[in-house]
């Protein structure tokens, strides 16, 4: 039962078949098994899991019917979670034992979920490959010499190896789409302000998004539903009515505009991912969809705009960790400036602080200007071309990543490092919904297709994602190692 | 060489909201240490802010209040620096969208004069916690209560000429502010702090001198002071020869000058940009005119109506009006006793003489506008002479008891009963012969002595107006 | 554009890190190509852009004042690295 979907799980609950229990206990046989070698949890709630569990149980018995009761959950360890060790993947926060919740954690808590645990991150989500974890590189469960894509590449690898039934993850520049790519599974991030930031470390307030990494569409809409909503706590969190993200899953998409951006079809992108992409547009005009060519004139900017405003908001949102009330302090600072320079220095990893560098540079006086005013200038023209391609099509796809997961190590240097984030950028930039669901495997690695689509368009990226899943079965690929059911109770 | 002064004036001003800026942490004076620092306050991390509407209303009610562009779009930045009091390691501000634009403030100087002050801007921030420097083994202790309090940070055109104008400045700043009921405004508190810019330069001169910055003076006087001694010490190296280093400077009232706060940080680059947690504050034209029409009536308009309608000069007016609380209490006692002439001699004499004697504020006077309202009432009536009513006053202190009561007890009526007076009058007539035909062969004058005999012997009860008529009538 | 390590000093100062000389060199290096990259954008005429800060033309929520937090200073102060008698500790603050 552990490699099914959020929805088969739900209805077994329902139907008697297995009680929360049950399935939280086999998700912590197989964590108890796995983890040592994937390393996707910094933490695992094994007792408090099991006590969720029976009190999901018992509300049952009491007639509660929340369509999540009992799922087991694994949050990123950039959700506060109360009284349970948040990291955020840093030696920063290595002791920092939350005293709140945040609202994405309190949701899923009303919605009845259990948690298994906190997954392992990049250090406070900047990375695309988890290699920049205080608590040590995620494994990929489809070959574990690959990294699992970053920054939220603990909760897919989670959720690909079936440590868990579903994941929160965060997205600042693909942070949820590139490791459900490189992991073969759904990754979703809703428009900006959709779900409450509130208690979600921030990386860059502007552009960070929390959203579901699950093993399909449906699943993704089933944890979207107790995602979103107005938060009173969160100033950027939008109202809108409540909405049923199943409830148009099903739609023909018979008459569907999809715009395929030439820009993300261009030099760089690897032969496997074009074939897999191109072969799923043809299944999308079996289904009726028409293709139309799309220009986002601006993406290739992206990358340079989003490494100035990202840093940027990173620089202010993280001299917070100072040593003063929390979190990590060095030992025996002579004064105070001592006190801030070797706490930073000894908390904070390489690539975090390159960040904060590159943010206080182009933040700093007589820089103003040509970066962070040029990088907002950019943002307008990336979010213009793709108000403007949206009057033509419905949603567009392309690539998720150029290519399949790479290995650990492989990428010393940053500026490559950045590029691999070169499909997902713009989405954060113009703060719209797009998910990443798998199209194929090449060489043993997965590959994975973006759906982008207009403001508060979430329903209709799901039902584009869920179609292409009720017709083929790459989402249903698990990885060869480890996918047997050893775990299971 | 001829100098002239050029000041500017930064004055923070706290808000009196009920709750933080951003968090719903108590702004409550004087509780123990971080017991009013919430997970927002302390800057725990995922925490974020939410903007108070009542500091935005206050703002607003204070642009308004000094005829200032209201901005319809604010913008809050980030000004980032460290410092163990600033927990998240910036300070939200307002940098190029103030909700306050630009205003002007018009002051009375002592020759009588007017002059009209620009307000440049006033914006909304958080204030930071406080250190203390009381030892902790060599350590310093953070109290974060303060922190992200709402501020009100008014900034002034440099126009101000003077010690006496910057003074003259602040203090309708703070009429201003106490009316608008935004602030309590005490300086010795710090709920309202002042920075000084000051330069000076040759008369005639167009370019601004080098300025010097003097921070965070705590009293009117002491910005009084610090001015002039700065600006002795600038023409004083400028005389010399010298320059004039653009520094920050702090007040030290015991040897009254001002010195160099020298710190490490070479430049502040503080780096600001758009608070990306927080979303334009957008008001429209219904908003601003519905804070204008809750406006009380300011200074400047109810001394014009004070000297209007009770026929007092600008300057008695003037007096009255500079508390809301004086004024009010102003206008109960003149209405109750319908006397208005009276009425301002006794509360701007009688009545601020008392407080100032006792250093109190209006609300810790013994005696209430209705009482005092009482006594004039019974000296019109000719219950108490005018004389009487100072002891009378004196008596209130103590006495709780209403005017009349005192009167009664004290046995301060006055006499008006003619026989009782005539007997006054036979004494003294029969005491002072001399005087008597002193007045009989013509020496009118010498009345006011045998009044005053009158006066005296009935312990300043008689009604000297009677007392003179029986006089006159009984020497004829 | 290139950065020099003095500038590197400066910047790491300012954000209150420490680079040793050891790492100078190649922190210095590392976001030079960082800034080339970014630099990409300048190729681009903005002038006539309005830069946008938010990607949803929102505005701002307001909160009703009233106090809605309680003392919770015993539990925030037992994540302090050192605090007494309910004050944060932090070496000696020069005014």
């Amino acid at each position: 039962m552990i490699n099914s979907t959020v929805a088969e799980i739900s209805a077994a609950l329902k139907a008697g078949d297995i009680s929360s229990v049950e399935i939280t206990q086999a998700y912590l046989n197989r964590i108890a098994k796995l983890n040592g070698e994937l390393n996707a949890y910094i933490t695992v709630c094994e007792e408090s899991a099991l006590e969720q569990a029976a009190a999901a149980d018992a509300g049952r018995s009491a007639g509660n019917t929340s369509p999540l009761l009992g799922i087991p959950i694994a949050h990123k360890d950039i959700f506060c979670t109360k009284d349970i060790l948040t990291t955020c993947g840093s030696r920063m926060l290595h002791n920092f034992v939350s005293p709140y919740n945040a609202t994405v954690v309190e949701r899923f808590n009303d919605a009845g979920t259990v948690l298994l645990g906190k997954t392992n991150m990049d250090e406070f989500a900047m990375g695309s490959s988890n290699e920049t974890s205080f608590f040590g590189d995620v494994k990929n469960p489809w070959n574990t010499e690959c990294v699992p894509g970053g920054s939220s590449g603990g909760s897919a690898a989670a959720v690909a190896a079936d440590l868990c039934a579903m994941a929160t993850g965060t997205d600042t520049g693909g942070s949820i789409r590139q490791p459900a790519a490189f992991c073969g599974i759904t990754g979703f991030k809703p428009s900006y302000g959709r779900v409450s930031r509130w208690g979600m470390i921030a990386f860059a307030s502007s552009l960070d998004q929390a959203g579901p990494i699950t093993k399909s569409a449906e699943d993704a809409a089933l944890m979207l539903n107790a995602m979103v909503g107005l938060d009173e706590k969160d100033s950027t969190s939008i109202d809108r009515p409540a909405e049923d993200f199943t409830a148009s899953l099903n739609q023909p998409l018979k008459g569907l505009r999809i715009g395929v951006p030439k820009q993300h079809f261009a030099q760089g992108l690897s032969m496997e991912v074009e074939e897999a992409v191109r072969n799923a547009l043809a299944e999308y005009e079996k289904l009726g969809a028409t293709i139309k060519e799309v220009d986002l004139t601006n993406s290739h900017l992206s990358v340079s705009a989003y490494y100035v405003v990202a840093p940027a908001e990173a620089s202010a949102n993280l001299s917070r960790f100072d040593g003063v009330r929390y979190g990590y302090r060095c030992e025996d600072p002579v004064d105070l400036e001592d006190m801030y320079k070797r706490t930073r220095s000894e908390g904070f990893g390489e690539e975090v602080k390159r960040r904060i560098m590159i943010g206080t540079y182009a933040l700093s006086a007589g820089y103003y200007d040509a970066y962070y005013r040029k990088a907002q200038k950019i943002r307008r023209l990336i979010k213009d071309d793709f108000d403007r391609a949206f009057e033509e099509v419905d949603v567009i796809i392309g690539p998720t990543s150029p290519h399949t997961a790479f290995k650990l190590g492989s990428k010393s240097d940053p500026v490559s490092m950045y590029l691999e984030d070169i499909y997902t950028i713009a989405v954060n930039l113009a703060g719209l919904p797009a998910a990443s669901i798998p199209v194929g495997v090449a060489n043993g690695l997965p590959m994975g297709m973006q759906i982008i689509g207009a403001y508060f368009d979430e329903a209709k990226i799901l039902n584009v994602a869920h179609q292409f899943q009720q017709h083929t079965d790459w989402h249903k690929q698990k990885p060869g190692p480890i996918a047997s059911n050893e775990g299971e109770a | 060489m001829e100098w002239e002064t050029v000041i500017g004036l930064e004055v923070h001003v706290s808000l009196s909201t009920k709750s933080k800026l951003f968090s719903g942490s108590s702004t409550e004076f004087g509780a123990d240490p971080n017991t009013q620092a919430s997970i927002f306050d302390c800057a725990l991390p995922g925490t974020l802010p939410v903007f108070n509407e009542e500091a935005l209303r206050m703002a607003v009610r204070f642009g308004v209040a000094i005829g200032a562009e209201i901005g319809k779009q604010s913008v809050f930045d980030r000004k980032n620096y460290f410092y163990p009091d600033l927990p998240k390691g910036y300070q939200v501000t307002q940098l190029d969208f103030p909700t306050v634009g630009k205003g002007a403030l018009t002051v009375t100087l002592s020759d009588g004069s007017e002059k009209v002050i620009g307000v440049t801007r006033a914006h909304i921030e958080e204030n930071a916690g406080k250190s203390l420097h009381e030892e902790f083994h060599g350590m310093s202790g953070i109290d974060l209560n303060r922190a992200g309090e709402p501020l009100l940070e008014i900034v002034s055109e440099p126009e101000i000429a003077s010690a006496e104008e910057a003074v003259a400045y602040l203090k309708k700043l703070h009429t201003i502010i106490r009316y608008l009921d935004i602030s309590d405004a005490i300086m010795a508190q710090g709920s309202m702090r002042c920075d000084v810019n000051v330069s000076i330069r040759p008369v005639g001169e167009t370019e601004l001198g080098t300025r010097t910055e003097i921070k965070n003076i705590n009293s009117f006087r002491f910005v009084e002071k610090a001015i002039i001694s700065e600006v002795q010490r600038q023409q004083e190296i400028l005389e010399d020869g010298g320059r004039i280093i653009q520094e920050t400077r702090r007040y030290n009232a015991d040897k009254d000058e001002t010195t160099s706060m020298r710190s490490k940080e070479v430049a502040n680059d503080y780096r600001y940009f758009p608070e990306p947690d927080l979303l334009p504050v957008v008001i429209d034209d219904e908003y601003i005119a519905a804070v204008k029409a809750q406006l009380p009536e300011l200074p400047d308009a109810k001394r014009s109506r004070f000297a209007e309608e009770y026929a007092l000069s600008e300057y008695d007016a003037g007096v009255l009006v500079s508390s809301r609380e004086l004024a009010e209490y102003y206008e109960i006692v003149a209405s109750q006793s319908d006397d208005a002439k009276l009425a301002a001699n006794w509360v701007s004499q009688d009545l601020l003489g008392l407080l100032n004697k006792n250093n109190w504020e209006l609300a810790d006077s013994p005696i209430q506008a209705e009482r005092l309202a009482m006594l004039i009432t019974r000296i019109k009536d000719k219950t108490i002479s005018g004389k009487i009513a100072k002891t009378v006053f004196e008596t209130m202190l103590e006495d709780e008891s209403d005017v009349d009561t005192i009167i009664e007890n004290k046995g301060l009526k006055q006499v008006t009963d003619s026989g009782e007076i005539e007997k006054f009058v036979d004494e003294v007539i029969s005491n002072n012969p001399d005087q008597v035909q002193q007045y009989k062969d013509g020496k009118q004058q010498v009345i006011g002595f045998l009044v005053g005999q009158c006066m005296q012997l009935s312990k300043g009860k008689a009604n000297p107006a009677q007392v003179n008529e029986l006089l006159r009538e009984k020497m004829q | 554009m290139a950065l020099d390590k003095s500038e590197v000093e400066k910047i790491a100062h300012l954000a209150r890190l420490h680079v040793s000389d050891s790492e100078a060199e190649e922190v210095t290096t590392r976001i030079t190509d960082i800034l080339a990259l970014i630099d990409q954008m300048q190729s681009v005429d903005t002038e006539s852009v309005e830069p946008l800060a938010h990607p949803l033309d929102v505005v701002q929520r307001l909160r009703i004042d009233e106090v809605t937090e309680e003392n919770q200073r015993e539990s925030l102060q037992k994540l302090a690295p050192a605090s007494e008698d309910g004050l944060y500790l932090v070496p000696k603050v020069l005014e």
